[in-house]
């Protein structure tokens, strides 16, 4: 036997020691995880170590959150929101912040049979030793995820049945606007913005702990030593419903008629929180770079949140009302700090429509003459408008790289699209997809929906005459060209015009789809692309249920149904009869067709939009009437400034040049808007006629 | 002319796959500001190159990468390449630490080309120090050892024994990691890279192998599998990719001096 090999060094098992700084409250698990890594894949997904992450200082004084995206570590990493949070929980002096993803179904069985629970990926900590576990929802699809991640954590799933050695569970994100379906198993809300209402409910439990801790011993084995608010939960849930932007369902009575609170002191309606500024808040600072590769795997910078399209299908356009751009100085220093830092070699600009920032121009332009990017780094912008200008700007900044460019018309034809109030015109499409080619591209992606409210099939069939022809544009430039049509199915969104629409049925959809498969048959460079009609009506289901689909996802849930937005695991099956046991159906809880007087089960949330404003809009969509954009055009009072005094802010009223700018509206001349400007002007903003940080007078004509 | 890197790769980090690693390299060359080159057309791409790829889940004491420098930028003097290694280390994830650099000459053939074998360090759970030293004892008396691995989804059977250039037990003193109350056995093993790079799970399955029929109750389970030298063999003389670490004549395992 040989001996004297000193090889392996030290230094192993220095790295395998958990993080010095957890406090005595918290114990790692990493000894328990680390031999279950070898029987799973992508492994790297549990062991956390990005650049940016947090050691977090977990003391007695400090509340800790545990962020969690319920659904795989790739896919939930990148999400901007998270991170924004992550960041100013820890830059609280009272408050920390871990992460935790949703575990594979194979980490999931490993753990379980270790008897492993859910960890946080900074320190392995055990879910359950945080004071929050906080969800993003960002997508109904992952609700049964949400369920196993609670369960996971070992705690029972229902609120009702949680006690004071439970964390709260809090959720927030786009699906918080109806929380119902969630309703029994989150603890509260938050409605809107995040960014402010994490430091209130910090401010409120600390604040409670404090208290308490003053007023009883602690008491090591119920671990009230930490959590000294945690002993009486209703009283704190009470607490909590008092800030603004959070709803507390155990506070409120789930009737046919309405939910309506139980306590006096509780809002009838709960507002959503907006935050006026978005220079105040320049997150995230650090992006966390993951060790493995993800989703949008680049950095990212939001340009600005809110959108005035209008577009009547679109829940994230209605409910982050108004438009707040960030200062074009504060993007470029984003980026260039940001990718000195983080060593990425991508950007992207984000937004709901990037193309309608101010200065984008001006922008893009700095970033890729910036010679500390040595002409390395690419720019892409997602959610482009449809038309030349935007080609134009993304032939300057796809230099680097050229990958295909992506369009979404979203209605074959243009009936269809004043329906839906996006207002591209043919000739829009046209001169983007002729520029595009004429450029160099030779492929084309195009987004669109069928479903939609009032389609008829010369609508549907509209979608392959509108791909054929940006073929055929493209065959004068290129010898080969492939232009994708890629068709989702239309589900109907709570706080939208749309949210009366009784949505398409599955064999409808279906129906639809063969119809585009038959039409698209043998055309040469046209390739259609659909989603699963199935899953599309389980989305429905929980879009617009109302409390009791929580007892359907639950025993989706508990006969296995986790992973739902992921093809392989999604079981329609699993949903038809938790449903049925449930007396439900699809025809009445997804496909019936609601009335003006009916009330709807997120009808005391409120994203600001006047109930009205959003009826007329449903009626204008019935009578294929657009609206134009009220960035450019008068107020048309929806609620969401005027309802919290804020307004939409921006560098510009006068869109950046070209064509129609997809609002179908002659906009050669700006007009009187409702809007705030940016203190200054970036270059390429024209500032012609108005002087600078002087809020526009409302014009009060209403619709023109 | 082509910067070397070598680099080790230990504890959680080992999880990351060889494409994780080539991406956290890419990221933390653009921090430290080298001119690398990159690949021309529409993807451009730097110019790296990492020889064998390491398994998933396995640690290295002896990774390497070729960087090729941009003739068009500014050089970096061939004085200041020792210094590199402190600066990319501080910018590679925690885990992952350069411990020597040098210049490699133009016409030398890539690394996957020039690596002749590697000698790895091989821990096991759930098997005693006398009972692996038979599986060792056993497969070493063979004359083929045939292994099932799959490939492109089939299964195909291959003799593992000629790849096995040495087997030797270690110390169970020399265990890494925290204390276990398992059995824990280790031992060292070079492995040949030709006619393809043998991997520690399939000298693992070769000794369950042995063990069918006869030997301990229980196969034993790989822990932990460390890479700690790589080795170019050219006319009966062994070395390392880079200097600083010279290998000595024979077959015996050798003793690391990390230069960092």
């Amino acid at each position: 036997m040989r001996t004297g090999l000193a090889i392996l060094p030290a230094t192993t098992s220095v790295l395998q020691d958990p993080p010095s700084t957890l406090g005595a409250r918290m114990q790692s698990l990493w000894p328990r995880v680390e031999p279950l890594l070898s029987q799973v894949t992508k492994p790297a997904r549990y062991i956390g170590g990005e650049l940016g992450a947090r050691s977090p200082e977990h003391g007695c004084a400090s509340l800790a959150w545990l962020l969690v995206y319920p659904d795989t570590y790739e896919i939930g990493l990148p999400n901007q929101g998270l991170q924004i949070l992550y960041e100013i929980l820890n830059e609280r002096p009272d408050s920390v912040a871990e992460r935790a993803y949703a575990p594979w179904v194979d980490m999931e069985a490993a753990m379980r049979r270790a008897g492993v629970p859910l960890f946080s990926l900074e320190s392995t900590a055990a879910a359950r030793d945080f004071d929050v576990m906080a969800f993003n929802l960002s997508a109904e699809l992952v609700y049964t995820n949400v369920l196993n991640l609670i369960d996971l954590a070992g705690m029972p799933v229902r609120a009702e049945r949680r006690g004071p050695d439970d964390p709260l569970v809090i959720a927030g994100g786009h699906c918080a606007f109806n929380p119902e379906p969630l309703a029994d198993f989150v603890d509260c809300f938050v409605i809107g913005d995040g960014e402010e209402v994490v430091g209130e409910i910090t401010d409120v439990l600390a604040n409670l702990g404090a208290d308490r801790a003053h007023a009883s011993p602690p008491d090591d084995r119920t671990g009230s030593s930490h959590r000294g608010w945690a002993a009486d939960r209703d009283g704190v849930l009470r607490s909590l419903s008092r800030i603004d932007g959070v709803y507390v369902p155990a506070c409120y009575e789930a009737h046919p008629s309405g939910v309506v609170p139980r306590h006096d002191g509780v809002p009838d309606r709960v507002e959503k929180r907006t935050i006026g500024d978005l220079a105040d808040w320049p997150y995230p600072k650090r992006q966390l770079v993951p060790l493995i590769e993800v989703v949008h795997d680049r950095l990212n910078v939001e340009l600005f949140r809110g959108c005035t399209r209008g577009c009547r299908f679109c829940q994230a356009g209605m409910i982050t009302r108004p438009a707040r751009e960030r200062p074009a100085d504060q993007v470029r220093t984003m980026v260039g700090e940001g990718l000195r830092r983080t060593g990425y070699d991508e950007v992207a600009l984000t937004s709901l429509s990037s193309a309608d920032y101010s200065g984008i121009e001006g922008v893009v332009t700095s970033i890729i003459e910036d010679p500390a990017c040595s002409g390395q780094v690419s720019v892409s912008l997602p959610s482009l408008r449809v038309d030349a200008f935007t080609v134009g700007i993304s032939a300057q900044i796809q230099r680097v790289r050229r990958t295909g460019l992506t369009f979404a018309p979203e209605g074959g034809t243009w009936r269809m699209r004043q329906v839906i109030n996006k207002l591209i015109s043919e000739e829009d499409l046209y001169s983007a997809v002729d520029a595009a080619f004429s450029q160099g591209w030779r492929r084309i992606k195009l987004y669109f929906l069928i479903g939609l409210p009032t389609e008829t099939d010369e609508d549907t069939l509209g979608i392959v005459c509108l791909a054929e022809q940006c073929v055929a544009i493209g065959l004068r430039y290129h010898k080969g060209v492939t232009v994708t049509a890629s068709v989702g199915g239309f589900v109907p969104k709570p706080q939208t015009p749309f949210q009366w629409f009784g949505q398409n049925t599955i064999e409808e959809l279906t129906r639809k789809i063969h119809l585009l498969r038959d039409a698209s048959r043998g055309v040469r460079g046209l390739k259609v692309r659909w989603h699963d009609a199935r899953a599309t009506a389980v989305e429905g289901l929980l879009s617009r249920g109302d409390r009791r689909i929580g007892s359907v996802i639950e025993q989706v849930w508990r006969n296995g149904g986790t992973f739902q937005e992921w093809s392989e695991h999604f079981d329609v099956d699993l949903w038809r009869t938790a449903l049925a046991d449930h007396g439900g159906s699809f025809e009445d809880a997804v496909y019936r067709h609601r009335t003006e007087d009916e009330v709807l089960p997120w009808d005391h949330i409120s994203a600001g939009l006047h109930r009205d404003f959003l009826w007329g809009e449903w009626l204008d969509a019935l009578g294929a009437h657009g609206l134009p954009d009220c960035r450019w055009t008068p107020c048309y009072d929806c609620g969401a400034c005027t309802g919290f005094g804020v307004e939409h802010v921006v560098a510009s009223a006068v869109p950046p040049a070209g064509g129609s700018q997809g609002t179908g509206q002659d906009l050669a001349s700006g007009g009187q808007v409702p809007v705030r400007f940016l203190p200054t002007a970036p270059s390429g903003a024209d500032p012609a006629g108005r002087s600078e940080d002087r809020p526009v007078a409302r014009a009060g004509e209403g619709r023109s | 002319m082509p910067v070397r890197f070598r680099f080790s790769k230990l504890g959680r980090i080992r999880f990351t796959s060889q494409r994780d690693v080539a991406r956290m390299w890419e990221r933390a060359l653009r921090r430290a500001d080298l001119p690398v080159a990159h690949t021309r057309g529409f993807s451009p791409r730097p110019r790296l190159s990492f020889g064998l790829a390491l398994p998933t889940g396995c640690e290295s004491l002896a990774e390497y990468v070729d960087v090729v420098l941009d003739p068009d930028r500014p050089p970096v003097p061939d004085e200041e390449v020792g210094g590199l290694a402190p600066v990319v280390s501080r910018l590679l994830p925690e885990g992952i630490e350069v411990d020597a650099v040098g210049l490699v000459d133009r016409g030398a053939v890539s690394l996957q080309q020039e690596v002749t074998s590697c000698t790895w360090t091989i821990w096991f759970r759930a098997v005693t120090h006398s009972a692996l030293g038979e599986l060792v004892a056993s497969m070493l008396a063979r004359e083929q050892v045939p292994i099932v691995r799959e490939r492109k989804g089939t299964s195909v059977l291959d003799d593992l024994r000629p790849s096995v250039l040495d087997l030797a037990l270690l110390s169970p003193a020399e265990a890494p990691g925290a204390p276990t109350t398992e059995p824990v056995a280790g031992l060292m093993a070079e492995l040949a890279t030709r006619p393809r790079g043998v991997r520690p799970g399939e000298l693992v399955s070769g000794l369950v192998a042995m063990g069918a029929g006869g030997g301990p109750a229980q196969p034993p389970v790989l822990d932990r599998a460390c890479r700690t030298q790589q080795w170019i063999e050219c006319d009966g003389e062994r070395r390392e990719p880079l200097g600083g670490r010279p290998g000595a004549a024979g077959r015996a395992p050798y003793a690391l001096e990390r230069a960092s």
